[in-house]
């Protein structure tokens, strides 16, 4: 038996876990998880723990419906929010077919893999995401349009605020579980938050991700309050982004940084830059998997439409961050079309392997965009060679369904499956009658 | 008990014959690199350094500067000298913490034996360390600070029992990456920042500060045993 197995047997008696939880994502990036006791958790170590994936969003096959669930013991964490005299604890697996390979349609594999492939390179991943989320009253439509909490904006220091009392709460507790956050505040929206994670290696993110998305709402319904992660809730205000801070490492060393470059940046930065940019429309569709997700990226709003890179231009789709004198290991790329309603998993693997594609075929930066893009037309854009994200979700899929890059990058499984899931998504959504169009069109027509 | 260090190869037989005779384990090095590849994850508790050829002075010299330097960690040392080297040993060094002439009475060499190794402070098993407001229980895996039981991962609770088990001592992220994940763990050396900062979150902010980030160096756990009051 491994030391980090031996080590949670060792801590579940020692703590008198009553129940250890196995987490493991669907291909839509929903948590799922299966409860076992301390009893069982040897086995579930040395043979898994066997079950039907056919429910699960992703899972099913033709001919073999069941899986195995691996816990991965590095992950081990008491949940804070156990009662105390029921201490509970989570860990994330890898789900394998029952030959013991890795299953297809795990995600957490995918990433895994991807991973792998940069390691053979010598490069590890490294990301820090911005996570914006709404409190409302509550989570339920048929309440109608959903209600904030607050009408403050921007860094606004609300102290009596509700709002501010769950987010404290929110990162002791994900403080408590080694999720180490960054900053966090009031965002632009009523009701608005956002929390930023301190950067780490992306599988880790992933797992933490899945695990602030969790603790995030759970905190909030606590109160009797309802958090959500969904892109775009209320019209006319900003919606709910994932900025993502990427960056790659090398025998220790950021490999973004070159101190002889006036701006600090190494050949593999702009070289990922360029892949991140050429392919970034073909991974759009699961960087922002809703219907919902394109009403977010739009003109003046904080999710740029335009694929472009700049140091500082709040229209472009890359940010190169102009850094600090001294700090080569905090070299990186900000992309900012992501939403938190993706599939962390999922997104760090295509973001990684589109960027490791402009390492491999040493893809040119093109020239950085100074100027505002949304004061241009799209002819103007058209002439610069600044090319849209797509607009819908529909759009989105033709482009990812022709892309060799997601294929591989994700798989055939998972490839196929989620064009299948997405474009049935699609289809659903464009046989509705919205409340748009009853307003305009049914007075006049 | 576990094994001393004793450097170089080969080790005279009276040599051997005493310290297995004395119950003393112990394991030998041929040189610098030897002695830091299998060194235990706490260090080594003691090293016997020989210079008993003439010409073999020098290279014990080394060996013992490498331990001062912290490349090898050694809590004690032992050097064994032959009569004729003894006017070369320069004790203003402090290179070593004692030393015994070969050939050796093995009554006297004993007695030694016990006077280096025995005053280390280092128990046959240590099983709890306890700093300030921070105990931790090796045999239990335990951490427990103010009082209050602390949840680690294993990785987490790895780093934190080797940092605590030395306190005051600066180890640079590459030292901790061998000693603590003990190989080429994937994300190199930013992965020790990454395990700090994750302890760090769970120590709390009142306690975050038991590890302090020591400039384009590294780590190093408590207060200095240097510091002045």
């Amino acid at each position: 038996m491994e030391r980090e197995q031996e080590y949670v047997l060792r801590t579940v008696e020692e703590r008198g876990v009553r129940l250890i939880r196995l987490w493991f994502t669907d291909v839509l990036g929903k948590l799922k998880s299966v409860a076992i006791t301390p009893a069982e958790l040897d086995t579930a170590f040395s043979e898994g723990v066997q079950f039907d994936g056919t429910a699960i969003d992703g899972f099913s096959r033709v001919h073999e419906s069941d899986v195995l669930a691996r816990p991965d013991a590095t992950t081990f964490e008491l949940l804070p929010w156990a009662k105390e005299d029921e201490p509970s604890a989570r860990m994330f697996c890898d789900i394998q077919n029952l030959d013991e390979t890795a299953f297809a349609g795990d995600p957490r594999q995918v990433l895994r893999r991807n991973l792998n492939e940069a390691q053979a390179e010598g490069y590890s991943f490294f990301a820090a995401p911005e996570v914006e989320f709404f409190y409302f009253a509550s989570g339920d439509p048929a309440l109608g349009k959903p209600q904030p909490l607050d009408q403050a904006s921007y860094f606004d220091l609300t102290t009596s605020d509700v709002s501010s009392d769950l987010r404290k709460r929110t990162i002791y507790m994900l403080e408590a579980m080694g999720i180490p956050v960054e900053y966090s505040f009031h965002e632009d929206s009523p009701s608005q938050h956002e929390i930023d994670l301190r950067y780490t290696s992306a599988l880790d993110m992933a797992d933490n991700l899945m695990t602030l998305r969790l603790v995030v709402k759970k905190v909030a319904l606590e109160r009797d309050i309802y958090a959500t992660f969904m892109p775009k809730p209320l019209n006319g205000v900003q919606g709910s982004g994932m900025h993502t801070h990427l960056s790659l490492f090398k025998d220790g060393q950021n490999a973004f940084h070159d101190g002889d470059d006036p701006y600090g940046w190494s050949p593999t930065a702009r070289q990922f830059t360029a892949g991140v940019l050429r392919h970034a429309r073909e991974i759009t569709a699961v960087t922002n998997q809703l219907v919902n997700s394109y009403k977010r990226i739009t003109e003046t709003s904080e999710a740029p439409p335009y694929v472009a890179w700049a140091r500082n231009n709040r229209s472009a789709l890359v940010r190169l961050p102009v850094r600090k004198v001294g700090k080569p290991e905090s070299a990186r790329i900000e992309y900012r079309a992501p939403d938190p309603a993706c599939n962390p998993y999922l997104a760090f693997s295509l973001l990684l392997a589109a960027g490791m594609r402009g390492i491999a075929e040493g893809y040119e930066l093109p020239a950085e965009t100074n100027v505002n893009l949304f004061d241009l037309d799209d002819a103007q854009r058209r002439e610069i060679g600044i090319e849209p994200l797509p607009r819908s979700l529909d759009e989105a899929l033709d482009l990812m369904e022709g892309s060799e890059l997601v294929r591989s990058a994700l798989g055939d499984h998972i490839f196929e499956w989620f064009l299948r899931n997405k474009r049935s998504e699609w289809d659903e959504y464009q046989s509705q009658v919205t409340p748009f169009e009853l307003e305009r069109y049914l007075p006049t027509w | 008990m576990e094994p001393l260090l004793v450097f170089p190869e080969p080790v005279p037989p009276e040599l051997a014959q005493a310290l297995d005779m004395g119950g003393w384990p112990w394991k030998v090095a041929a040189d610098i690199d030897a002695a830091r590849r299998d060194e235990p994850l706490d260090g080594w508790v003691g090293a016997i350094v020989m210079a008993t050829a003439a010409s073999d002075l020098d290279s014990a010299m080394r060996f013992c500067r490498a331990i001062k330097n912290g490349d090898i960690n050694v809590d004690a040392v032992l050097l064994l000298v032959n009569g004729g080297q003894l006017i070369d040993l320069n004790p203003g060094e402090e290179l070593f913490d004692d030393f015994c002439v070969h050939p050796f009475h093995p009554i006297e060499f004993e007695a030694r034996l016990k006077h280096v190794f025995r005053g280390t402070g280092r128990n046959d098993e240590i099983e709890l360390i306890e700093y300030g407001p921070l105990a931790m229980n090796l045999e239990t895996y335990q951490a427990i600070i103010d009082g209050k039981p602390l949840d680690l991962t294993y990785m987490e609770y790895e780093l934190l029992k080797f940092l605590a088990a030395h306190p005051g001592k600066v180890f640079s992220r590459e030292t901790l990456l061998n000693r603590v994940w003990g190989y080429d763990y994937y994300g190199g050396a930013r992965t020790v920042d990454v395990h700090v900062r994750r302890l760090r979150a769970k120590l709390g902010e009142e306690h975050a500060n038991l590890i302090q980030t020591i400039r384009s160096v590294g780590y190093s756990f408590g207060r200095s045993r240097w510091a002045q009051d």
